[in-house]
């Protein structure tokens, strides 16, 4: 009976200490991160990270809404913590500030798919430099293939089609430029094109791209352009 | 300032006084009939939502081998049923059989007659009502975006509202409390009611709030997702085996001291082994060294709980071949025991640099919600239904199949994770091993997954046959338990 007072208390301190080491220190110190500004003389010439708008921002409620996140990370680590860049999936660790922007981050639980941090880059790659059996560039064309289905581009991969993102129309007249280079169930007069969902799912992936150098990263490709940046707020 | 509290008429082991025990006895029968309504209530809630859990779990499992399986439907694909599968897991089975066991062990052991139950069971529809609109969303492509925390915020709102009413019955229960010292499963239990509007709340609440700018949103949801488990799920977990072994086998604890050892060091370092989840990632390094840290004070409870209960346990062992109560029981005992060994060496850095990203975090997660409390709660509830619905259950070879169907089906379910884990680590952290070889060499730990899951989903069918039947009363008469086989005296010291 009068013992319930050491026992609240304990509860309740409990709390305490878990809310302020876990999330309200952390909170005062990197909760005032600002994107990177580079000014040369007195102009402004660089910011980033920048606010995803339009369809990439319609193309990352996609993602979101279809949990590509239980699979795909969006966090490229350090060599310590794994083979991230050595596989080609990105040329530095990303950091808090990356993510300003996003609401919220998909850093990812599990790797059943490749990190997509920098899928949007012309230089990420999923295989060993010098691979021949490396796949075409990742392009739109590539993305909207291999959303609809995945094995007809890689041939091991175990992730879902996601053909509710496109629709079966009957060809009139010419072929629609976005017509996938598919043969659609429905027969030979019949086009398999991407809905606009699909289209912003695309575009999203294709600007992500986390390869800016930012000063408080060390990237062995961009060091000279990271050391150039001035400090800035 | 530590509770430890000599607690001699805790777990009442009956005595051979027969006045007072009859007393006792038509008191807990009067509590026990206050508490039937909300506990049922949220036992056949918490069943229905295992059930539909392991559908969800099977899908989302075959996907993973098969993925043309259900590929086409936009709210059966992987992204969408795998969240669903959680949140029903953790919401919908575990809370809720945690709320029931935990609002009649606070009933039994404060011996406090419930009133009002019908406000309990309005909590329930709320935190129901909310949770299916929830999980609805989640397959129709309405989540939160943040792992652990899918939940749309207007779900999450109505499940609190419900669970704020079962927080205020539990707070109450304990308020008219007639027992003297509390025992040490009231403790864990009263910790538990708390943490979880805690960090529930606060975990879905800062999704919301501005001025939480990028990473801090995934730091809070795993603080919070994380903090359910471990103090949450736990909490009621440890309650319910501290108050079960003891009671079945007729003996007091061994040692209120170690018990209440055990409780501080969990209740302070628990909810600080969070960031694990984010070891590696793009957060201040210092958050992971303190989950490590916490991770390594917890061996202080992990010692003294596991010490307690294996030595009150003593000699009593051949009680696993009787009670069914006892083998579910004991059996998450031991396992949170393990659990929490596998999830302190998976916080170690080395061994995070090497698991982080595959299913065997995921692993100890499991080990936790199935090996631990999801056995823990089997046995608690084999034990109260009876008590509740005044027959005993129908047949000890179903209690029996749905052991060895959750035994070795969930047994199966963690080792290949566990191991499949290490595997798609090691051949990820292999730089020469390309990615498409990395996934497609994991096919035999995919495919070992479901068939562990297919084995679990038939114990666990069989479970929720069982207890259809006790909810229409039927089952053998009261008074004898059902038991694996009969105790025999010359055993009973």
């Amino acid at each position: 009976m009068n013992r319930s007072m050491p026992l609240f208390t304990g509860v309740i301190g409990s709390f305490a200490i878990s809310l302020a080491a876990i999330v309200l220190v952390p909170k005062s110190q990197i909760g005032a991160l600002q994107p990177q500004i580079t000014e040369d003389e007195g102009k402004i010439t660089d910011i980033f990270p920048i606010e995803n708008r339009g369809i990439a921002e319609k193309g990352r409620a996609i993602y979101a809404a279809n949990g590509c996140y239980y699979c795909h990370s969006q966090q490229v680590r350090d060599p310590q913590n794994g083979t991230d860049l050595v596989r080609g999936w990105g040329e530095r660790r990303t950091v808090a500030r990356d993510y300003l922007f996003e609401e919220p981050p998909f850093l990812g639980a599990n790797r059943f798919g490749p990190d997509l941090s920098n899928v949007g880059s012309a230089k990420w790659r999923n295989e060993p430099e010098g691979e021949t059996r490396k796949p075409a560039r990742r392009d739109a064309a590539w993305h909207l293939l291999h959303l609809y289905y995945p094995r007809a581009v890689i041939t091991q991969s175990i992730m879902p089609s996601y053909r509710y993102l496109f629709e079966q129309r009957k060809v009139s007249g010419q072929r629609s430029v976005d017509a996938l280079p598919v043969v659609a169930p429905k027969g030979a007069d019949y086009e398999i094109v991407p809905k606009a969902e699909a289209k912003a799912l695309v575009g999203y992936l294709l600007t992500l791209d986390r390869s800016h150098p930012l000063q408080e990263v060390k990237s062995a490709a961009a060091a000279p352009a990271a050391a150039a940046v001035p400090a800035a707020k | 300032m530590t509770a430890a509290a000599p607690a001699p008429t805790a777990p009442a082991p009956s005595g051979s006084a027969p006045a007072p025990n009859r007393a006792l006895a038509l008191e807990r029968a009067r509590i026990d009939k206050s508490t039937s309504g909300p506990v049922l209530f949220f036992f056949g809630s918490a069943v229905l939502w295992l059930l539909a859990g392991t559908l969800l779990g099977l899908i989302a499992a075959i996907q993973l081998h098969s993925p043309a399986f259900l590929a086409g439907f936009s709210f059966m694909t992987y992204g969408r049923v795998w969240p669903a599968y959680q949140q029903t897991l953790i919401y919908g089975w575990a809370s809720q059989a945690g709320i029931g066991v935990g609002l009649w062990l606070l009933s039994r052991l404060c011996r406090v007659e419930m009133k009002f139950g019908g406000v309990l069971i309005v909590a329930g529809l709320f935190w129901n009502i909310g949770l299916s609109v929830g999980v609805l969303q989640l397959v129709c492509g309405v989540t939160s975006g943040v792992v652990g925390m899918e939940l749309s915020g207007g779900a999450a709102g109505i499940m609190f509202i419900g669970y704020a009413l079962v927080a205020l019955w539990a707070a109450m229960i304990y308020g008219f409390r007639r027992q003297g010292p509390s025992y040490v499963s009231v403790w864990y239990l009263l910790a538990a009611f708390l943490w979880l509007p805690w960090a529930f709340g606060l975990g879905y609440l800062a999704q919301h709030l501005p001025g939480l700018q990028g990473v801090l949103k995934n730091v809070i949801a795993s603080w919070a997702s994380h903090s359910l488990v471990t103090m949450w799920i736990t909490g009621v977990g440890l309650a319910a085996a501290y108050y079960l072994i003891p009671k079945v086998i007729n003996r007091p604890i061994f040692s209120y001291n170690l018990a209440s050892i055990g409780f501080w060091s969990w209740l302070i370092f628990g909810g600080l082994t969070s960031m694990v989840r984010l070891s590696g990632g793009p957060i201040p390094a210092w958050l992971v060294t303190v989950s490590i840290a916490a991770h390594i004070l917890l061996i202080v409870q992990i010692v003294t709980v596991t010490a307690n209960l294996v030595l009150t346990m003593q000699d009593q062992y051949h009680m696993v071949y009787h009670s069914p109560t006892i083998r579910f029981t004991f059996f998450g005992a031991i396992s949170f025991s393990l659990a929490s060994v596998v999830s302190l060496l998976m916080s170690l850095r080395s061994v995070d640099g090497l698991v982080h990203f595959t299913d065997a975090t995921y692993a100890v997660d499991l080990m936790f919600i199935f090996a631990f409390f999801s056995m823990a709660m089997f046995g608690a509830i084999y034990y109260i239904m009876p008590r509740l619905v005044g027959c005993e259950w129908l047949s000890a070879s179903m209690i029996s199949l749905h052991f060895w169907g959750a035994a070795y089906g969930g047994g199966m379910v963690i080792l290949v994770l566990l191991f499949g884990g290490l595997y798609h680590g090691a051949t990820m952290s292999d730089p020469e091993t390309l990615f498409s070889q990395v996934i497609e060499s994991y096919y035999p730990f995919h495919v070992g997954r479901t068939i562990g899951l297919v084995i679990l989903a038939l114990g666990q069918l069989i479970f929720g046959l069982h207890f259809l039947l006790m909810l229409l009363r039927i089952g053998q008469p009261g008074g004898q338990a059902t038991l694996f086989a009969p105790i025999q005296e010359d055993f009973h010291s």
